[in-house]
């Protein structure tokens, strides 16, 4: 039975998903090879094999392929011994093998300073912050935000500072919360917590909103009321739609770890990153930019298959 | 319409009217004085209901039919207390309707099971709102389950379930409350004709064991003759009661009367009262008539459909 692989809001059958799935990898990593691999494709610098008699250049340096090719003339036209070369990429694209090299080496080399961390120390202290931030921010936002979206009266009296407070850029805040909070995480956690609250109070409020309010008034006419409507029917109602939720603002909170790691006393992996980059590490940068990425992607894979076991009613009523 | 002889609805024969003599006799359960409904939208307020006077006895069962937009389930929703009326009195057992409560049991139109919550979940909430334990309410629950024969499907989600058979948890959701008045507000609505018949069927039966009293909003003529004691008719702009009538068709019910002489003779009442003979040309002048050119092509193969 050959199915269209283009029908409009079909479900396509398990191979097929998990086949798309693996070639959603499959392509970025193929233009990837092909850009490295394959010379004539963009290559722009050339390695310095052999000097020759250019004076500046030296064994292993990269220099611009038209400076390269500009030296050559020069010399052929002078008739001296000329330079030796292979066409590269520039140093800041390392080749895939390059990169998974580094996916090991990044966390078995010692750190070039004394201060200064291993990998895995750095990703764990990052891990801790992003924690931190979200779950207290989550510990007021949750409640505060179901609350909003359930009385008016609670809305009317937040919502427009919230409003108000979610466009100043939390980053804004990084040199106040070291005055404040000192120079450890403290101050880190703080900027998580202030890019995530104001949104999060935001989200959840809409959300609750969103509860089919014939759901409401079918309990209140069961006798439900203040409490028991909130923890009865409110509640269990936005749950499955409060966890989507969360699991998006968890990824809204890793993008503050940048800068929550560069104030006060830098930091976590993404001062890991800087340092490599500092050091032409590129591969180390591009390691550890994969690994921020495989465990964003392997804790949302977690959380969405631990939600269809938390809300098995859902799965039958969206499809 | 054939024109038939028929009796005129009010006839009533003796056994019948001995029925609603006794019936009269009960005690009100739900009394409406003077009730008067306005809304105030962007364009003005809207008078919904005006004037309403009825009341219901035990155990009766009321059909409201009317014009779609007369203010049925305004009425239905003010009776339930989800809706605050202008002015007016809505007393239950004699006492003033405040607020939604859970002696007044609502079926609505829509689906409104929790679908978080298996079917058996879902009867158990009103009894875990009154504060019965969990295994009191459980049992409780089971026993209004089978009373509407699901009893199998008492751990299924609604969403496994048919449109008949989520109607069905609905009503034993209202009544495991044991309210003293269920309020329906076009509960077959959304049925298939089949399934409608079969709803009303379980519907009379449940009524016929249980003392409760019943409220039921329908657009469906033959549903409302089917099911009620008396039907109180409404008008349209504003809602006011037209004509509250004691249906002639003895009790109990059953669809071979769908064709007996008082039957079609209360329906052709309700009809002179819902679709009276001028309207029709009344709306045609107010525009509301499809404004039809022909949009066939010159050179179709089938030019015309007669
Ligand atoms: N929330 C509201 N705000 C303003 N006007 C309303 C509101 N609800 C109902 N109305 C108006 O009140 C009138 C009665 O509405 P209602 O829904 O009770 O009618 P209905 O008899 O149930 O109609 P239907 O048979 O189509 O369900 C209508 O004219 C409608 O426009
Ligand atoms: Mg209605």
């Amino acid at each position: 039975m050959n199915k269209p692989w283009f029908a409009v809001r079909k479900e396509l059958s398990s191979r097929r998903r998990t086949f798309l799935a693996v070639m959603s990898f499959v392509f970025p990593l193929l233009v990837w090879s092909l850009v490295s691999y394959v010379p004539f494709i963009w290559h722009p610098q050339v390695e310095v094999i052999e000097a020759g008699e250019v004076d500046y250049f030296r064994a292993g340096m990269l220099v611009d392929r038209t400076v390269f090719e500009q030296e050559r003339e020069t010399l052929r036209a002078e008739g001296r011994e000329l330079p030796t070369g292979t066409r590269t990429n520039p140093v800041y694209l390392p080749a895939p093998h390059e990169v998974a090299t580094a996916l090991y080496t990044a966390f078995s080399t010692e750190p070039q300073r004394r201060n200064e961390k291993w990998l895995h120390e750095s990703l764990a202290n990052s891990i801790q912050v992003i924690f931190w931030g979200f779950f207290l921010s989550s510990l007021i936002g949750v409640p505060l935000g179901i609350l909003a979206g359930t009385y008016v009266a609670v809305s009317r009296l937040t919502e427009p500072f919230v409003e108000f407070f979610r466009y100043l850029p939390a980053p804004a805040f990084g040199a106040l919360a070291v005055a404040i909070l000192g120079i450890h995480d403290a101050p880190k956690i703080a900027i998580i917590f202030i890019g995530t609250f104001f949104q999060q109070v935001l989200v959840v409020a809409n959300t609750t909103r969103k509860l089919d309010p014939s759901l409401l008034e079918a309990a209140m006419t069961l006798g439900a009321r203040n409490a028991g409507l909130l923890f009865k029917v409110v509640i269990p109602g936005i749950a499955s739609d409060l966890y989507r939720d969360m699991r998006i603002l968890l990824g809204w909170a890793w993008t503050y770890l940048i800068v929550a790691e560069m104030i006060g006393a830098s930091s976590g992996i993404t001062w890991f990153i800087t340092q490599q980059a500092r050091y032409k590490n590129f591969d180390n940068v591009f390691a550890a930019i994969l690994i921020i990425g495989i465990i964003g992607l392997t804790t949302d894979l977690i959380l969405a298959w631990l939600g269809r076991r938390l809300f098995p009613w859902q799965r039958a009523a969206r499809a | 319409m054939i024109h038939l002889e028929l009796p005129s609805y009010r006839d009533q024969s003796p056994e019948v009217a001995d029925r609603f003599r006794r019936l009269k006799e009960r005690p009100v359960i739900l009394e409406v004085k003077g009730l008067t409904k306005t809304f105030d939208t962007a364009q003005g307020s809207v008078t919904a209901l005006k004037d309403i006077n009825f009341c219901t006895h035990q155990r009766e069962f009321v059909c409201v039919i009317g014009p779609s937009g007369c203010g049925k389930s305004t009425l239905v929703r003010t009776l339930a207390g989800l809706e605050d009326y202008s002015s007016g009195e809505v007393l239950l057992d004699g006492k003033p309707v405040r607020g939604p409560g859970p002696d007044r049991g609502m079926v609505f139109q829509g689906y409104t099971l929790f679908p978080w919550r298996t079917v058996k979940k879902n009867v158990m909430l009103g009894l875990e709102l009154a504060g019965r334990s969990r295994t009191a309410a459980e049992e409780e629950a089971l026993q209004w389950i089978d009373l509407v024969g699901l009893t199998k499907f008492a751990n299924s989600y609604p969403h496994q379930l048919s449109g008949g058979m989520k109607q069905r948890v609905a009503i034993a959701r209202a009544l495991a409350n044991q309210p003293r008045i269920l309020l329906m507000d076009e509960p077959f609505g959304a049925l298939d004709a089949q399934t409608r018949a079969k709803m009303q069927g379980y519907l009379l039966e449940i009524w016929k064991n249980i003392d409760i009293t019943v409220v039921f909003i329908t657009h469906d003529l033959d549903e409302a003759i089917y099911l009620a004691d008396r039907i109180l008719v409404l008008k349209a702009h504003p809602g006011e009661v037209q004509e509250l009538i004691e249906v002639p068709v003895p009790q109990p019910r059953n669809p071979s009367q769908l064709l007996s002489p008082e039957f079609l003779a209360t329906k052709r009442r309700l009809e002179e009262l819902i679709h009276p003979p001028g309207a029709e040309t009344e709306e045609g002048v107010n525009g509301d008539r499809l404004n039809m050119v022909r949009m066939v092509p010159v050179n179709a193969k089938v030019e015309s459909v007669f």
